[in-house]
């Protein structure tokens, strides 16, 4: 026993630092742009998703807003570059605190109400923003985007090609990750899992629920932006089509499938629905001709209602920080309360 | 005067759960809060925490109102509690659920918290330290890398208390302590609660098993159909008729 457990733990030890590195060696074997490019989409959308996770995950609220963050991130690195000839890193920071003003103004009345209101309110910015990005011709250019914005330099660097920005976006990916993991194993990251077990014992411990949940939803927009802003300067153009109401549900359905409240659910679920994305895109035209983007809609449903019945706990539950098997005892389910409003 | 509670009122729909109930604690000792089933008991620590706002009265804690606060804010200003259905975090460990509960001794925030700044550990080690005491003290520290949930019913029940010690409050309320507990752990734990007040530690206590009620408090409030009908010792209550009434009505509907 105890030596099998020593082997576990020299392979947790080595296990992640040698995946980490095969993973960061993919774009010196992979000689496709095109696999390239969804592993960078697939880690840009992972920052989001790691956001949305602790939002729903430990808050236990959801946003179906979070397409019009990551797409007021794009804009504002878009706007500020093109038209008010900004440094690309401070547009970067625009793109990153602009969302998290907003979400601070959108989340502290919808907050406080608990429930289904910030789903509401953010489900409303959402169509709000994308309305406006196609609507505010002369600031957005409308339905047809901006289009030139230059690379993105940091300190003499100019990240001009894809190798490039798939280092600097999983770069990222692993300082969110990092950051992540350190926010929930400390002080914080124990009053939000004790949100996400019991909102009453929580406030009694005199933690301020509805700050830190607006706290969290801060963090997660501020996120969606920072990814919004680096794939504006990777795709050096923006439109209004790829920040709409079915990217936010996206976002939604990437941090359910990949397991909400595991460290690796976030990625897993980003990867997986981008790749079935791909694949649904290239095979569903084969098997029905002249498909259209509705039928992926379908297929993704499907998807995850599958996964809803046979993985509840999503991909990633085996990383679950907060959780263990143990915890399936009967007296775990004997916590409610109901004699209390 | 630690605690003082005047008219306090709560309606649900048209039941009046709580009606004009009034009382005072005294710093130091253990009041008790007696009554049969649906009496009020619990509405009545669910409105003194700030869970459920009064229709009316007025809560005062250490000279200051405290009714319409926020729970958090009351939990800052010093009172804390136990639930009647437990209210572990039953996915983190025995020691985090403690640390959880020293949340308010803490200052750690957001920002701090995800770049890891070297304050942090220091604040941790000593949250842990003092936590680890705490569970020491309840007989619970060979249990602190377990899950909370975890654990027999019994010492689930001692989790909570040390987790409502943690933030070193002023006064506890505790819901049924004893509940589910066999005889050995309500007498450690009637043990316990005396050794609390010996420290200075004030507690309002709701309980039925009245070995227990007339063995640690001071002094007794017995509530029937959101009303207090008696107040007084223990001695004085036992012979109170209206309270044998009470009570006796009670064992007829069961029986
Ligand atoms: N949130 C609520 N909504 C509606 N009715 C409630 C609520 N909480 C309590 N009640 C009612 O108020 C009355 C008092 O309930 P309470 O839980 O305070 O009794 P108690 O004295 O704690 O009883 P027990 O000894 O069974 O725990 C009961 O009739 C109960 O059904
Ligand atoms: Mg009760």
């Amino acid at each position: 026993m105890d030596r099998f457990r020593c082997l576990m733990k020299i392979k947790k030890t080595f296990l992640w630092p040698a995946a980490v590195l095969l993973f960061l060696a993919l774009p010196l074997v992979i000689d496709s742009n095109y696999l390239i490019s969804v592993l960078i989409v697939i880690g840009l959308y992972t920052i989001i998703v790691q956001g949305l996770g602790i939002l729903m995950g430990y808050a236990g609220q959801v946003s179906f807003g979070h397409g019009g963050f990551f797409g007021l991130g794009g804009y504002a690195v878009a706007i500020m570059t093109t038209r008010y000839g900004w440094h690309p890193v401070l547009a970067l920071l625009a793109a990153i605190i602009l969302p998290g003003l907003i979400a601070a103004i959108i989340g502290r009345p919808t907050l406080k109400l608990r429930e289904l209101y910030l789903a509401m309110g953010t489900m409303g910015f959402g169509i709000l923003i994308h309305t406006m990005f196609n609507e505010a011709g002369e600031l957005t250019g409308g339905p047809s985007g901006i289009a030139g914005i230059p690379y993105l330099t940091i300190g003499g660097l100019t990240f001009d090609n894809d190798i490039k920005f798939f280092y600097l976006i999983w770069a990222v990916v692993l300082l969110v990750l990092f950051g992540i993991n350190n926010l929930i194993r400390s002080r914080v990251g124990r009053a939000l899992r004790a949100i996400s077990e019991s909102e009453h014992a929580a406030e009694t411990a005199g933690i301020d629920t509805g700050k830190l949940k607006l706290k969290a939803f801060i963090f997660s927009a501020l996120l969606a932006g920072l990814a919004g802003g680096l794939y504006a300067f990777y795709v050096t153009f923006v439109s209004p089509a790829p920040f709409g109401f079915n990217t936010s549900v996206q976002f939604v359905l990437m941090a359910v499938v990949g397991g909400l409240g595991t460290f690796l659910g976030p990625l897993l679920g980003a990867a997986l629905v981008v790749l079935l994305g791909e694949l649904l895109r290239w095979a569903i035209p084969l098997v029905i001709p002249g498909a259209g983007g509705e039928y992926e809609i379908i297929f993704f449903g499907l998807i995850l209602v599958v996964l809803m019945i046979y993985r509840p706990e999503g991909l990633g539950a085996f990383g679950k920080i907060s959780k263990s098997p143990m915890e399936k005892t009967p007296a775990a389910s004997d916590v409610g309360l109901p004699e209390s409003g | 005067m630690l605690l003082e509670v005047q008219g306090l009122t709560k309606h649900f729909g048209g039941v009046a759960a709580v009606r004009d109930v009034g009382f005072k604690v005294i710093e130091g000792t253990i009041f008790a809060l007696i009554g049969p089933n649906g009496a009020g008991k619990t509405t009545v620590f669910n409105l003194i925490t700030g869970m459920l706002q009064p229709d009316g009265g007025s809560i005062n804690f250490l000279g200051k109102r405290i009714d319409g606060l926020k729970p958090y804010q009351i939990a800052a200003a010093g009172i804390t509690r136990t639930f009647q259905n437990l209210q572990l975090f039953s996915g983190m460990t025995v020691l985090e659920n403690v640390m959880t509960g020293a949340h308010l001794k803490g200052k750690t925030g957001f920002v701090k918290s995800i770049l890891r700044r070297p304050g942090i550990n220091a604040e941790d080690k000593q949250i842990i330290e003092q936590s680890m005491a705490l569970l020491g003290e309840v007989g619970l520290d060979s249990s602190a890398d377990l899950p909370a949930a975890a654990l027999p019913f019994g010492r689930q029940r001692l989790l909570e208390i040390a987790r409502a010690l943690a933030s070193g409050p002023r006064l506890v309320l505790l819901d049924e302590p004893a509940a589910g507990l066999n005889s050995t752990e309500t007498k450690t734990l009637a043990r316990f609660l005396k050794k609390l007040r010996e420290n200075g530690l004030t507690m309002v206590l709701v309980e039925h098993d009245m070995e227990t009620v007339m063995e640690v408090a001071d002094r007794i409030l017995v509530l029937n159909f959101g009303r207090g009908i008696a107040e007084g010792t223990p001695a004085e209550v036992q012979a109170d008729p209206e309270v044998i009434r009470a009570y006796l009505g009670e064992d007829e509907q069961i029986a």
